[in-house]
């Protein structure tokens, strides 16, 4: 449901994250609600704007309220300076539940700048599905809803409170009033037949900077596609000389060496693909990052005669992303530039350093495929 | 959308107001309305109110708001507006044992609002005069473009607190005309009966120091503005090169702030006053017994003292039933104020019983620093466990400094004052007989913020055309800070 705030909220998130009214930009400032999760406090991020005015310098110290010696110090709570404008009758209530900020609304930020890639649907009726989200606790509801928890909690209480409560013989009967039921709010999600293949470069020179960069853009590739579609499969391969598949953990923290050849990479992608994804009702996305140093020449050609003869025709984008070392030639971005640079299935990008990254993500995510 | 009670609530709410009338609460025609959660939070956002003006910030307060509810930090029970029919909205999710703790609340709130003086002059047809600023504003928008008029409301918003809080109960500038027969006696010398008297009551030589004094003193006055004003936004709308709509936002700021003054005035008073009503009507009339843990819980939720600042709930409901007590038991007046012994202090009960009555007299006649200045006492800053804490720059945290009651009550003054903001008056607008504005910062012991006053300047300037300054103490040296639009100085002064 819409909400006659939205424009202005949209408007605020808009200025935090500098799209719009650049001069508003050096007043943002980055505030925290502290949480309690469990024993631990936790942050909570809460942008906000500060208007420049006229106040008084920080630190004047105050008046508070409690036990404590003179010298002792105090916790959290500084003083904040009067605000003009007072809000009539405001209560503020308990100070309970747990939290956890996810990656979500970071996710959200990248998907604001990217154009979702554009999944065809294939051998699926259904392109969005609905998820259900659980969103508070109401007094009525279907009894299939009911929170069993909070229910006898409510009864515990009132048979409390009414005297009827006997420890010797705790029985609790809720009643009707003591029902809570959790209340949802129907969510859509686009599903789809989607699977990425990483493929990674892990020669010996692929230095620990590279793999990093490596690391942290299929990282955040991952975040933003698993934010965007459920039901999205995910492969990895690490390649030297020779090529193989290994699970997430291992691609995101394996350090090896060796020589390298791509094409063993690209025909076990290939494999992958015939074997579990039939182009028919798979979207498949295969990236692959490397320094560039290829084997030899005939390499790069048994690379380019894969790519051409068997997977790009299968899948809907290839993207090739190379990482600036000091010992590669970065060779093979130009040898793929030569022959496949005009390809419309073919995404190449350049990572020079890690502030690049997010440019490199622009430029696979960027194209809308 | 916004919903009329259901019966059951309606029920309550006769009932409720049934006892507020018994108590002798005086208040406006009540309207509840029940919102959903995400509506509770827009409208705190837009600070009670329905509808506001595009901007921004109420964004930002949605933001806040949202997450902080979202994630269980805290939770909106209850708003009202200072309004003739007073709104107030309850939470659609609120068990009813809630619900009868905000409308008691509410009653209590829409009471001061009626009576406390400082209300007096505050527009009590707000909601439509918002909904028309909104109105006016979105047509600017819609002939200028929404980048340009935001980017002025950005400016007036940071000059919103350079208004005068006294300026609605005081005329501050004297009459033009009667100044002006004034002058024309003192010119002429003192009234004479008989002609043939004048020389000897008006000698020549005294008339024409008289004339000369005059002529110095019209020289003087040929500063403008001839005294400080305080209403540093009047001062602007009356002599700021604006253009029409630029006048009418800046117009519209200011209004809304001097709406919202008396709720920053009386923080401390207003929300004791509510929560004694609360507390009053609930634990003696309508809470039943299997409420009775629910209401203590949330009662307790909204006393709750934090170490680092004060709770306006809690000082408030304590002053008040403090207050209530000793008019009861006669503790006050010479007799009391003179007697040094403990215990008859102690046992001191002259049964006046005149307690209620004293505290609907303090809720009409008192606003925050008065209400403090007068019925804090030594004893009841003890027993709320008072202290003021100041910055240890050294270990780099905040601590307590002292329990002494002088020094805490100095303090609590000291941040009531001006809503704890700096004092600020217009002194200059030819400073130079360059046409510059010059504003004084009244140095009360606390330096100004000295980045915020370069930017907050820098707005100032593009209102006023010409250069601004602000003449201020930073570490104990007058310093007169000045913008020209396009870069800052800052130089020593001699006052």
């Amino acid at each position: 449901m819409g909400l006659r705030i939205d424009q202005d909220h949209t408007r605020f998130k808009a200025i935090v994250r500098g799209k719009i009214k650049q001069n508003l930009r050096k007043y943002v400032q980055q505030g925290e609600m502290l949480g309690k999760k469990g024993k631990e406090f936790i942050s909570i991020p809460v942008p906000f704007i500060d208007v420049p005015r006229f106040k008084h310098g920080s630190r004047q110290g105050g008046v508070g309220q409690g036990e404590g010696n003179p010298g002792d110090q105090i916790g959290q709570g500084q003083p904040q300076p009067g605000d003009g404008n007072g809000k009539a009758g405001e209560g503020e209530g308990q100070h309970v539940l747990e939290v956890d900020v996810s990656l979500e609304e970071l996710a959200q930020i990248l998907s604001e700048e990217l154009q979702l890639p554009n999944i065809e649907n294939k051998g699926n009726d259904k392109i969005v599905t609905t998820r259900i989200k659980y969103t508070g606790i109401n007094t009525v509801g279907p009894q299939s809803l009911r929170h069993f928890k909070r229910t006898f909690k409510e009864a515990l209480k009132r048979q409390i409170a009414t005297g009827t409560y006997n420890p010797d013989n705790p029985v609790i009967v809720p009643r009707r009033q003591d029902q809570r039921y959790r209340t949802y709010r129907l969510e859509s999600l686009p599903q789809t037949n989607a699977v990425i293949i990483y493929m990674m470069d892990v020669s010996g020179s692929m230095g620990d900077e590279q793999k990093e960069i490596v690391r942290i853009e299929s990282f955040w590739l991952d975040t933003w596609l698993r934010n965007q579609y459920k039901g999205l499969e995910t492969r990895f391969i690490i390649h030297d000389a020779v090529a193989r598949e290994v699970d997430r953990e291992t691609f995101f923290h394996t350090r090896e060496s060796g020589g390298t050849m791509i094409s063993s990479a690209y025909k076990l992608c290939r494999d992958i693909i015939k074997a579990d994804y039939p182009a028919a009702s798979w979207n498949i996305y295969p990236f692959h990052f490397s320094d560039g140093d290829n084997w030899s020449a005939d390499d790069t050609r048994a690379c380019i005669d894969v790519l051409k003869t068997d997977i790009l025709p299968d899948v809907n984008q290839f993207a090739y992303g190379q990482v600036e070392s000091p010992y590669g030639s970065g060779q093979f971005i130009k040898d793929l530039r030569e022959h496949l640079g005009d390809h419309d299935k073919v995404a190449l990008s350049e990572v020079a350093d890690k502030d690049a990254i997010y440019g490199s993500i622009k430029d696979f995510l960027g194209k809308g495929r | 959308m916004p919903k009329s009670l259901t019966p059951r609530l309606m029920d309550l709410k006769n009932e409720i107001e049934g006892y507020a009338r018994t108590f002798g609460l005086d208040f406006f025609e009540q309207v509840f309305e029940v919102l959903t959660t995400e509506e509770l939070n827009m409208v705190a956002a837009y600070g009670g109110f329905p509808t506001r003006y595009p901007h921004w910030r109420w964004g930002m307060e949605y933001e806040q708001l949202s997450k902080s509810s979202e994630y269980g930090l805290s939770k909106i029970y209850e708003l009202v507006i200072n309004n003739d029919p007073c709104f107030a909205y309850l939470l659609e999710a609120n068990a009813e044992v809630d619900q009868k703790l905000v409308m008691a609340h509410v009653y209590g709130h829409n009471d001061f609002f009626k009576n406390n003086f400082t209300f007096k002059y505050t527009n009590r047809k707000m909601v439509d005069e918002m909904a028309n600023h909104a109105t006016r504003i979105r047509r600017w928008i819609d002939k200028l473009g929404v980048e340009k008029v935001e980017e002025f409301i950005d400016v007036a918003l940071s000059l919103e607190n350079l208004i005068d809080q006294h300026a609605p109960h005081i005329k501050r500038n004297p009459d033009p005309k009667t100044a002006e027969s004034q002058v024309n006696v003192r010119a002429e010398g003192f009234k004479v009966e008989k002609d043939y008297m004048r020389p000897y009551v008006n000698p020549a030589d005294f008339l024409e120091k008289e004339r000369k004094k005059l002529e110095d003193e019209k020289k003087q006055s040929k500063k403008f503005p001839e005294r400080p004003q305080r209403d540093v936004l009047a001062f602007l709308l009356e002599h700021a090169p604006m253009e029409d709509w630029e006048r009418e936002i800046l117009n519209t700021v200011r209004e809304e702030a001097y709406y919202f003054a008396p709720q920053a005035q009386t923080k401390i008073m207003n929300e004791g006053w509510a929560s004694y009503w609360h507390s009053t009507i609930m634990t003696t009339r309508a809470l039943r017994d299997h409420e009775i843990l629910d209401y203590a819980d949330h009662h307790a939720g909204t006393m709750a003292m934090q170490q680092g600042k004060l709770n306006p709930y809690k000082v408030g409901i304590e002053l008040y039933r403090d207050i209530e007590d000793r008019w009861n038991k006669g503790r006050f007046g010479k007799e009391w104020d003179e007697c040094d012994d403990l215990r008859a202090r102690r046992s001191w009960d002259k049964k006046l019983g005149g307690g209620r009555e004293k505290i609907f007299e303090v809720r009409k006649h008192y606003n925050d620093v008065t209400f403090i200045d007068e019925f804090l006492t030594p004893e009841f800053a003890i027993e709320q466990k008072l202290f003021t804490f100041n910055f240890n720059d050294k270990k780099n945290t905040w601590e307590i400094a002292t329990r002494e009651f002088r020094k805490v009550k100095d303090k609590l003054l000291q941040s009531l004052t001006n809503f704890g903001q700096p004092v600020i008056d217009v002194v200059d607008a030819n400073f130079e007989n360059k046409g510059e504005l010059v504003l004084a910062h009244k140095h009360d012991g606390v330096d100004l913020d000295p980045g915020y006053a370069k930017e907050t300047l820098k707005n100032l300037q593009s209102i006023w055309r010409r250069p601004v300054g602000i003449v201020t103490k930073a570490e104990g040296k007058s310093i007169l800070m000045r913008h020209d639009g396009t870069t800052f100085a800052e130089k020593k002064v001699e006052l």
